[in-house]
């Protein structure tokens, strides 16, 4: 058992007394007065404590776990010192989801698993269960839940040597810098790569991650691979709205290649104002500006695409956590099905399936060929943009004498006329 | 109801197709159920698929008294066409430790946010909030005061603030685990609450906590403080399950590969030979490791953990500074502080906090990320002045190449002032 004694005076210890009384859709509109916004408001009390929503065979074995399998993709079958047993189902969602599903998976949860779940730091749901009777009724059920569509709720997948659900950011459904849509792409790369889902016959685990600009909310920067939207056109300064809607300063601050200067201009009507110039050269399009200053909107349709990253890991296991490498500097949005995209990752998956070692990530497989066989092998251009100019530029530099021959030195050799 | 308006959608409609969960489905049914805003979400992003930009305004600053984050301003630039949508802004809910939740907490959440706003929702948001996403500014503080008043649960951080701290599952279901993931991240939660709720640091601030180096949650490429479990001691061996890993008993890697033939399995080749640092060796049929140059990679325990654990003398360690690229490069967590004790209720722990937060907010600029101002000051600065810790080669991957230390004038027996007549009575100028 777990000593939460400590925390027992802490305002979310006890929130299953809460959770029985059912929601007052009133109660906030009787007692929240706006005129004083202090009165009965209660703040800092922080998350409820976790224990109290583990399921009991949880509670009993924290610590305790001896070992555990995947007894098929997406199944997994732990053992503790005490005897008992728990089978894991773990399952993909597309992490945006309404309350019409989220009722559904409480549902579930009901029927089979005392009514708990847990998601994971990738946005796959998991249930838990600890006999293989219910184990297999679970999963009959959820391999038939499905949406009028014909795609599964709640696939089954997602563990060992195959592609677990891939971590993204809000793209055109919430945000207002996106430089394409993270939703939709993940929906097509995830449909394309679904036998890797739900298999474990890749060399290793594979990472996607998806953030839809440089911002990256989605932790792309250590994956497998990673989908980073990018915008390739420079801010426009709006001069007859930039006053009134921002902080010069602030968005001049925020320009990390110190592309805006301060400006002064004469609008159309006679008008002085002060604005901004962007320096165009220096712009990496970064889109902080626009965070800072809404008058310098940078979202294009010519100039916004897809640039993908592959190569990085997290683990410490075996080799020591690596960032991905821009491979593929820009893809136009082929939209709906970003057809492109997924075409690319499909071969980067399937060069590196035939050519790992077991146990090799990705970026290790890419080391110890070389980058020039990586490229070759997954029938990717070179292009001068995956040479850095950027901080840190000479730590990708290649100062040595060591390199093998490919098809670019070939075709080097070639029109040398050797 | 009457009203209930759906757009033509052929370009997302594609997207109900292939095997993958579709979030189009999903948002269509639950505006098909009589909820304008989804019909109108799904319009709106039909028009993004169409013209291939945004329709989301800048967010404008919103929020709930007293607090500095926790909500994200979002209107659509498109009101008229999508009239429900016109505000919808976005709170981040403080998650409960590693994301367990029953059903009773789900469909009382559920409730709420019928009732308070869209329906729609992220579980979770990258750093690990449940992110309710669309609601009007007026139903902002109703349903702060719901949450708080009928959920004793709060609002998770935003802008240049702590954000809400993440964990793995740990202990819960991880045999690996060398740290109590969830209690480290519910009391530093608890502790912290002013400095989550209440923007006074010079940018955003991440503390993520895993319990081995297997590091669920990237706790290295995300977060300003990495708390990640490892152990002193030795790996518990028990040598008659390895053979049962050599004579095929017990599949390698807990059945990870079962998908493809890789032959039998190869304990020289698969473990002992891909051992990083080359301290595993057989002794006749036992498996012998040398513990003190072991790294403590957790290739070997995750090829066999029936066979292997990691040790009992467990703790954390410490690195610091990962973010993303922007501004200065992307930078992964570097390590401060190899290993420490990580009990309730953790005062080593914070002590090193205060010492680092006070740093980066008497020194940081507007928006640099804790990592950034190390690389500014210099880690050996960081590491001896400010934290009042010993240099170790561990701190480095390799010593520095270049000759250019600055040296202090305290160092310098003599100091810096001299004597110029002394000198050149001894060298002519
Ligand atoms: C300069 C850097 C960044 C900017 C300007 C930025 C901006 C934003 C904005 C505007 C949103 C709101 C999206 C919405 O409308 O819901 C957002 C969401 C979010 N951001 Fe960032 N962000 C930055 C970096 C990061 C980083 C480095 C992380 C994480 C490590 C992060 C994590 C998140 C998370 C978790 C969300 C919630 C939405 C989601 O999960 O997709 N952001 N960010
Ligand atoms: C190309 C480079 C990178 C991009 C585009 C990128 C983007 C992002 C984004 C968007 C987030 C959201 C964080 C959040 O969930 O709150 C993020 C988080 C993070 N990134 Fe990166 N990142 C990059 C590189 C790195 C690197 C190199 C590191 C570290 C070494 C790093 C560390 C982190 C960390 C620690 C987080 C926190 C994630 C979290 O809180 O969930 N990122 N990154
Ligand atoms: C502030 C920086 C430096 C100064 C003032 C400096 C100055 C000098 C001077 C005056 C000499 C001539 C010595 C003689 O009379 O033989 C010399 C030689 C040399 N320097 Fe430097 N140097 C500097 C940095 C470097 C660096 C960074 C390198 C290499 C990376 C370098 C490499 C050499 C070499 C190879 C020689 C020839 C030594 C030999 O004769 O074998 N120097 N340097
Ligand atoms: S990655 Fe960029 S566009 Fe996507 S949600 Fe984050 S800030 Fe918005
Ligand atoms: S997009 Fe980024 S680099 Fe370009 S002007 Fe704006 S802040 Fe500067
Ligand atoms: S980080 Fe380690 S302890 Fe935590 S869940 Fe992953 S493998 Fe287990
Ligand atoms: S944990 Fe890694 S370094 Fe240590 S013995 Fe195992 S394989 Fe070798």
């Amino acid at each position: 058992m777990i000593d939460t004694s400590m925390y027992k005076d802490d305002p979310g210890y006890n929130i299953q007394e809460k959770l029985d009384i059912p929601y007052d859709p009133t109660l906030a509109d009787r007692e929240y007065n706006p005129q004083k916004p202090m009165a009965g408001r209660l703040t800092d009390q922080g998350p409820p404590h976790y224990e109290q929503f583990f399921p009991e065979v949880i509670k009993k074995n924290y610590g305790k776990w001896l070992t555990h399998e995947f007894v098929q993709s997406g199944v997994i079958k732990y053992t503790s010192e005490t005897g008992d047993l728990m089978w894991v189902v773990r399952c993909a969602t597309p992490r945006l989801i309404t309350t019409n599903l989220l009722r559904e998976i409480g549902e579930i949860a009901d029927k089979f698993c005392e009514g708990v779940c847990r998601w994971t730091t990738r946005n796959s749901l998991e249930y838990h269960v600890t006999d293989e009777g219910t184990l297999k009724d679970l999963i009959e059920f959820l391999n038939n839940f499905k949406h009028p569509g014909g795609s599964y709720k709640l696939p089954i997948g997602g563990t060992g040597a195959g592609i677990t659900n891939i971590v993204h950011t809000q793209g055109w459904i919430h945000c207002h810098t996106p430089a394409t849509d993270a939703s939709g792409m993940v929906k097509a790369v995830m449909d394309d790569m679904f036998e890797y889902w739900n298999s474990h016959k890749l060399p290793a685990k594979l990472r996607i991650s998806m953030a839809c600009c440089l911002n990256m909310c989605g932790a792309v920067h250590c994956s497998d691979i990673a989908l980073l939207g990018i915008h390739r056109k420079p801010p426009f300064v709006e001069d007859d709205r930039i006053t009134g809607v921002c902080e010069i300063p602030l968005a001049i601050a925020a320009c990390p290649t110190a592309a805006i200067k301060p400006a002064k201009v004469t609008l159309p009507n006679g008008k002085e104002v002060k604005t901004v110039r962007v320096n165009e050269p220096r712009c990496m399009f970064c889109g902080n500006c626009y965070t800072m200053c809404p008058a310098m909107p940078l979202a294009d349709e010519e100039g916004d695409g897809v640039a993908i990253l592959a190569g990085g890991k997290i683990s410490n296991r075996i080799s020591t956590p690596t960032f991905s490498k821009l491979i593929v500097p820009y893809i136009p949005n082929e939209l709906p099905r970003f057809e492109s995209v997924c075409k690319i990752v499909r071969n980067i998956v399937e060069a590196y399936s035939k050519g790992a070692n077991k146990y090799e990530r990705l970026g290790d497989w890419a080391a110890r060929v070389g980058w020039e066989r990586f490229f070759e092998q997954c029938q990717l251009p070179f292009t001068e943009k995956s040479i850095d100019d950027y901080r840190l530029a000479y730590d990708t530099y290649h100062t040595t004498t060591q390199f093998k021959w490919s098809s670019h030195t070939d075709k080097l050799m070639k029109e040398a006329g050797y | 109801m009457a009203d209930l308006k759906k757009h033509d959608t052929p370009l997302l409609d594609e997207l109900k197709k292939g095997p993958f969960p579709s979030f189009v489905d999903d948002l269509e049914t639950r505006g098909k159920g009589g909820v304008q805003c989804c019909y109108d979400l799904l319009g709106q992003l039909e028009l993004s698929y169409v013209h291939k930009e945004t329709h989301w305004k800048h967010g404008g600053i919103v929020g709930v008294f007293g607090y500095g984050g926790g909500v994200i301003g979002r209107y659509s630039d498109a009101p008229e066409q999508f009239p429900t949508i016109a505000h919808f802004h976005t709170l981040r809910v403080n998650q409960p430790a590693s994301k367990f939740y029953n059903s009773k907490f789900l469909n009382k959440l559920c409730d709420m946010w019928d009732h308070r706003g869209s329906g729609v929702t992220n579980f979770h948001g990258s750093t690990g909030d449940m992110i309710l996403i669309g609601t009007s500014t007026d139903e902002l503080e109703p349903t702060f005061y719901d949450l708080s008043h009928q959920f004793d649960m709060d609002l998770g951080g935003s802008g240049s603030n702590l954000r809400t701290p993440a964990c793995c599952m740990g202990k819960a279901r991880c045999e690996y685990s060398c740290l109590d993931t969830q209690a480290i991240c519910y009391d530093l939660t608890m502790t912290y609450q002013d400095e989550l709720h209440r923007p006074a640091f010079p940018y955003k601030f991440k503390f993520k906590v895993s319990g081995c180096p297997n590091d669920c949650v990237a706790a290295i490429a995300r977060s300003c403080t990495s708390i990640i479990g490892t152990w002193r001691d030795n790996i518990r061996i028990d040598q008659k399950a390895v053979q049962a890993y050599v004579g095929g008993e017990i599949p390698p890697n807990a059945g990870a590969f079962s998908d493809r033939d890789w032959g039998a399995f190869d304990l020289q080749k698969e473990v002992i030979d891909l051992c990083p640092s080359g301290c595993m060796y057989m002794d006749g049929n036992d498996l012998k490791i040398d513990d003190r140059e072991c790294t403590r990679c957790m290739h070997c325990i995750n090829v066999m953990p029936s066979a292997l654990r990691t040790g009992v003398d467990c703790g954390a360690t410490i690195l610091n500074g990962a973010k993303a690229p922007i501004l200065e490069g992307a930078q992964m967590s570097t390590l401060i502080i190899p290993f420490i004790k990580m009990e309730y209720p953790y005062e080593e722990f914070k002590d090193y906090v205060d010492l680092m937060w006070d740093w980066w907010m008497e020194e940081g600029k507007n928006r640099e990320r804790l990592g950034e101002l190390i690389q500014r000051q210099g880690l050996a600065h960081y590491i001896v002045d400010i934290l009042g810790r010993e240099p170790i080669p561990q701190h480095v991957k390799e010593p520095r190449s270049n000759p250019y230390p600055f040296w202090k004038e305290e160092e310098v027996p003599g100091g810096w002032k001299r004597n110029l007549a002394d000198f050149r009575a001894r060298h002519l100028a």
